[in-house]
C-alpha cells in the first residue's frame, strides 16, 4: 500500500477534506495544511471553509472574504520567513449566494428563476436553516474543482455530525428530487388542487401546517420541477467526486476522550461510505516527557526535598528562601497536574482505532495561531516525517 | 439582564463552541439544580450520547430515564416528538401505525424549513408549560445552530399564517422570550476562538432572537500558580544562565518538570488575556461564572460531580 502520510497526500491528491469534532483546531489545520503545501511544494492551493462560523479569515489574516476566491498576499509568506514556491488562495461559503447562483444556472427561464428566488420559503430555506449549508458546500467544491484552476483544494467542514450530513447531502439531494413523495406533492400545482394521491398526506399536513403554507410549498417545488434532472445529475457527479481516488479525508481531533469518541465515530462512518480516510491528525498533544518516569521522580524530589533545595536555589537565584520554596512546590504541582491530563489522554489515544490511516501528532502550542507564521509552524508539524 | 439569576429560571439552554465542555457544564448544572431539591429534566439535543456518558448511564432515548430521584435525562428525537405532538394536540393516534410516517416526516422536515427546530423546541417548551419538572436544562447545539432553534417559533409564525402550528409557535415564543422563565447559558473556555465566538453569539442572540443570555460559564480556568516574585524567580531559573546549576543540583528528569511548569504558566497567561477581552466586550449585566480546569483521572460522573460542586459555589 502506498504511504498515506499527510505530506504524500498533500503532494498527490486534488481534494483533501478535513473533518472531525468541533473545537479541535480543524479549520486551523486545514488552513495550515494548505499554507505549508503552497509554501513547500508549490502549485496553486486553495483552502475552502464551509463552516458557518467564520474563523478562517481570522486565522489567515484575510479579512472579510466572501463567496469569491481571494488570493493570500505572497508578501505575507515572506513576512512569515518563508518564500512561497506556489500560491495560496482562500474562499468561504456564502450559502445564500451559492444557492442563488445554482438556481440561476439550472433555471430554464428567467421567469422561473425569479419565481423561485422570490418565494418566501426559498429565502427562509437558504438563509435561516443550517441544513442548507450541507448540499451547497459540496456543490461549491465540485464547481471549484471543475475549473481546473487548483492543484489542491483543502476543504474544512462543520463539526462531526453536521459534516456527516454534508457527506450524505449529494445522495440525499438526488433521492429527494426523484422521490415519489415529491411527485405526489407537486401534482396539485399542475391540476390546481390537491391531487388524489396526496390526499391522505395533505390532510395530515394541512391540519398541522395550514393550507396556505402547504400551497407555498407546493408552488415552490412546482417551480423547481423543471430543474430536477439538472439537480439529480449534478448531485450524482458531486458524490462521485467525493469517492474518487483523487479525494482523501483527514480526521482531525484532540486527545481528549469526548472528541476522540466522536473521531472514532467519524472513522467508522467514512469506512461505511467507502470514502478514503487517509490520515488522522491529533492536535494539542501534551509533551511526551510528562509521562516520563524520570521526570515524575524528579517532580517528587523537587517538591519533597524542597527545604534543602530551596536554600540552594535561593542562593543561586539570589531570592528569599521562601520564594524559592514556593517556586519548587509549584513546579511539582504543575508537573503533576499536567501529567494527570497527559496520562488520561494517552489512555484515550491507546483505545482509539485508526483503521488503515496514518496518524500525525501535533504538540500543544503555548501560543494562539493568528497569522500565517503560526499556520506555517503548524504546517511543518503536519508534514514532518517521524 | 432583566431576568433572575440563572438558578431562578425554569428553562436553561446551555450552548457554546464545540470542545469547550458544553455537555459537561449542562450535566453539572442539571445535577447541581437536582441536588438543590428541584426536579430537573436534562435534555440532549443532538443525541450523540455525550450527556448519558456524563452521568455514566447507557444512551437514553426520547423517554426520560431517572439518574437520581430528582434528575431525569432524555435525548431529543424529532420524529418521536412529532408523534407525541400529533397524539396529544391533534388527537391523531393512528399516525404511529402508518408505515410511511418516517418517509413523510423526512419529506416535510426537508421541505418545510424549521419543522425539525420547532419540534425540538416545542417538546422542550411543552415540558416547561406542563410543569412536569421544576427546571429543564437543555444540552443545546453548538453556537451557530442554536440561533435557528431559538428563532424557529418566530420564523414559523412568519411563514405559516394560520393553523395550529402558528398557535403553537405563539405560546412557545411566549415561554422562550420571557426572561423570568428562560435563559441561555453560554459555555466557553478562556481561549481565543471560543471567546470570539461567545461574543459573536451573544450579539446574535440579542439581534436575531428575543431570548435572554442568563450567564457565561468560563470552563477550564487554569490556576494562578505564581505570585509576581515567584514568577520572576522561575523565569530567571528557566533562562540559560542557570543550566549548569540545574544539571548539578536538580534530579535527572528536572528539565521536563521545568518545561511543564513553563507550559502551565504560559497557558494561564494567555488565557487570562482572553478573559480580559471577554470582560471588556460583554454587557456588564451578564454574569460570568468560572469553573477551574479539573486535573481528574477520568471523565464521566466524577467530573460531572466536581463541576456541579464548583457551580454551586459560583452560583452561591
Amino acid at each position: 500500500m502506498a504511504s498515506r502520510d499527510l505530506l504524500s497526500l498533500l503532494e498527490t491528491k486534488e481534494i483533501i477534506i478535513t473533518c472531525g469534532p468541533g473545537g479541535v483546531g480543524k479549520t486551523t489545520t486545514a488552513a495550515a495544511a494548505a499554507a505549508i503545501t503552497a509554501a513547500r511544494e508549490g502549485g496553486r492551493v486553495l483552502v475552502l471553509t464551509v463552516d458557518p462560523a467564520r474563523r478562517l479569515a481570522d486565522a489567515l489574516g484575510v479579512a472579510g472574504i466572501g463567496n469569491d476566491v481571494v488570493a493570500v498576499d505572497p508578501a505575507l509568506f515572506a513576512e512569515a520567513g518563508m518564500e512561497a514556491r506556489g500560491s495560496l488562495s482562500a474562499a468561504m461559503l456564502d450559502t445564500k449566494k451559492s444557492w442563488d447562483e445554482l438556481i440561476a444556472r439550472h433555471a430554464p427561464s428567467e421567469k422561473t428563476r425569479d419565481r423561485i428566488l422570490s418565494n418566501p420559503l426559498y429565502t427562509s430555506l437558504t438563509t435561516r436553516f443550517v441544513q442548507s449549508h450541507d448540499y451547497i458546500a459540496m456543490e461549491r467544491l465540485y464547481e471549484l474543482h471543475a475549473t481546473g484552476e487548483w492543484d489542491l483544494i483543502v476543504v474544512d467542514t462543520p463539526p462531526t455530525r453536521n459534516a456527516l450530513d454534508f457527506l450524505d447531502a449529494p445522495a440525499r439531494m438526488a433521492d429527494f428530487f426523484s422521490s415519489r413523495l415529491l411527485r405526489w406533492l407537486i401534482m396539485p400545482s399542475r391540476s390546481g388542487f390537491l391531487g388524489i394521491a396526496s390526499k391522505g398526506f395533505a390532510q395530515v399536513a394541512d391540519r398541522i401546517l395550514g393550507r396556505q403554507f402547504l400551497a407555498d410549498i407546493t408552488e415552490f417545488f412546482g417551480s423547481l420541477e423543471s430543474m430536477y434532472e439538472g439537480f439529480v445529475e449534478r448531485s450524482q457527479a458531486v458524490r462521485r467526486l467525493l469517492s474518487d481516488e483523487r479525494t482523501a479525508f483527514v480526521v482531525v481531533s484532540s486527545s481528549e476522550l469526548v472528541p476522540l469518541r466522536e473521531a472514532t465515530f467519524f472513522v467508522e462512518q467514512l469506512a461505511t461510505r467507502n470514502f478514503l480516510l487517509a490520515c488522522v491528525v491529533l492536535n494539542r498533544v501534551l509533551p511526551r516527557s510528562l509521562a516520563d518516569s524520570s521526570a515524575t521522580e524528579a517532580s517528587l524530589k523537587i517538591s519533597q526535598d524542597s527545604d534543602h533545595l530551596a536554600e540552594q536555589l535561593g542562593a543561586e537565584l539570589k531570592v528569599d528562601v521562601n520564594v524559592a520554596k514556593r517556586v519548587l512546590a509549584t513546579m511539582g504541582e504543575s508537573f503533576t497536574d499536567l501529567s494527570v491530563i497527559a496520562h488520561r489522554e494517552a489512555a484515550a489515544r491507546a483505545n482509539f482505532s485508526l483503521g488503515s490511516a496514518s496518524m500525525v501528532e501535533v504538540p500543544l502550542f503555548d501560543e494562539d495561531i493568528h497569522d500565517l507564521r503560526g499556520l506555517l509552524r503548524l504546517g511543518e508539524f503536519l508534514i514532518a516525517k517521524d | 439582564m432583566i431576568g433572575p439569576v440563572l438558578t431562578g429560571r425554569r428553562l436553561l439552554f446551555v450552548t457554546g463552541k464545540g470542545g469547550v465542555g458544553k455537555t459537561t457544564v449542562a450535566a453539572g448544572l442539571a445535577l447541581m439544580l437536582a441536588e438543590q431539591s428541584k426536579t430537573v429534566l436534562a435534555c440532549e439535543i443532538d443525541a450523540k450520547g455525550d450527556l448519558s456518558a456524563a452521568y455514566e448511564i447507557p444512551p437514553v432515548g426520547f423517554d426520560p430515564v431517572k439518574v437520581t430521584s430528582s434528575l431525569s435525562v432524555m435525548a431529543m428525537d424529532t420524529e418521536a416528538s412529532l408523534r407525541e405532538y400529533l397524539r396529544l394536540n391533534l388527537k391523531i393516534p393512528i399516525m404511529g401505525r402508518i408505515g410511511p410516517l418516517a418517509a413523510a416526516f423526512d419529506f416535510v422536515a426537508t421541505a418545510a424549513p424549521g419543522v425539525r427546530e420547532i419540534l425540538t423546541v416545542g417538546k422542550i417548551c411543552w415540558e416547561v408549560r406542563e410543569r412536569h419538572y421544576d427546571v429543564v436544562v437543555v444540552d443545546a447545539p453548538a453556537s451557530g445552530h442554536i440561533i435557528s432553534q431559538l428563532a424557529a417559533p418566530d420564523a414559523i409564525a412568519e411563514l405559516v399564517r394560520i393553523g395550529p402550528i402558528r398557535n403553537q409557535s405563539q405560546w412557545m415564543a411566549e415561554i422562550l422570550n420571557n426572561p423570568q422563565a428562560t435563559g441561555v447559558v453560554v459555555a466557553t473556555t478562556a481561549e481565543e476562538m471560543p471567546i470570539a465566538e461567545t461574543i459573536e453569539l451573544t450579539q446574535r442572540l440579542e439581534q436575531e432572537t428575543s431570548v435572554e443570555v442568563a450567564g457565561i460559564v468560563v470552563n477550564r480556568v487554569l490556576p494562578e500558580r505564581f505570585g509576581p516574585r515567584e514568577a520572576a524567580a522561575f523565569a530567571e531559573l528557566n533562562s540559560d544562565t542557570h543550566r549548569a546549576w540545574i544539571d548539578e543540583h536538580l534530579p535527572e528528569g528536572a528539565p521536563a518538570v521545568l518545561e511543564a511548569t513553563r507550559l502551565a504558566t504560559q497557558l494561564r497567561r494567555h488565557r487570562s488575556r482572553h478573559l480580559d477581552v471577554l470582560r471588556r466586550e460583554m454587557d456588564p449585566s451578564v454574569p460570568l461564572y468560572y469553573l477551574p480546569e479539573l486535573f481528574t483521572r477520568a471523565e464521566g460522573l466524577r467530573m460531572t460531580r466536581q463541576v456541579a460542586t464548583h457551580l454551586a459555589e459560583e452560583l452561591g
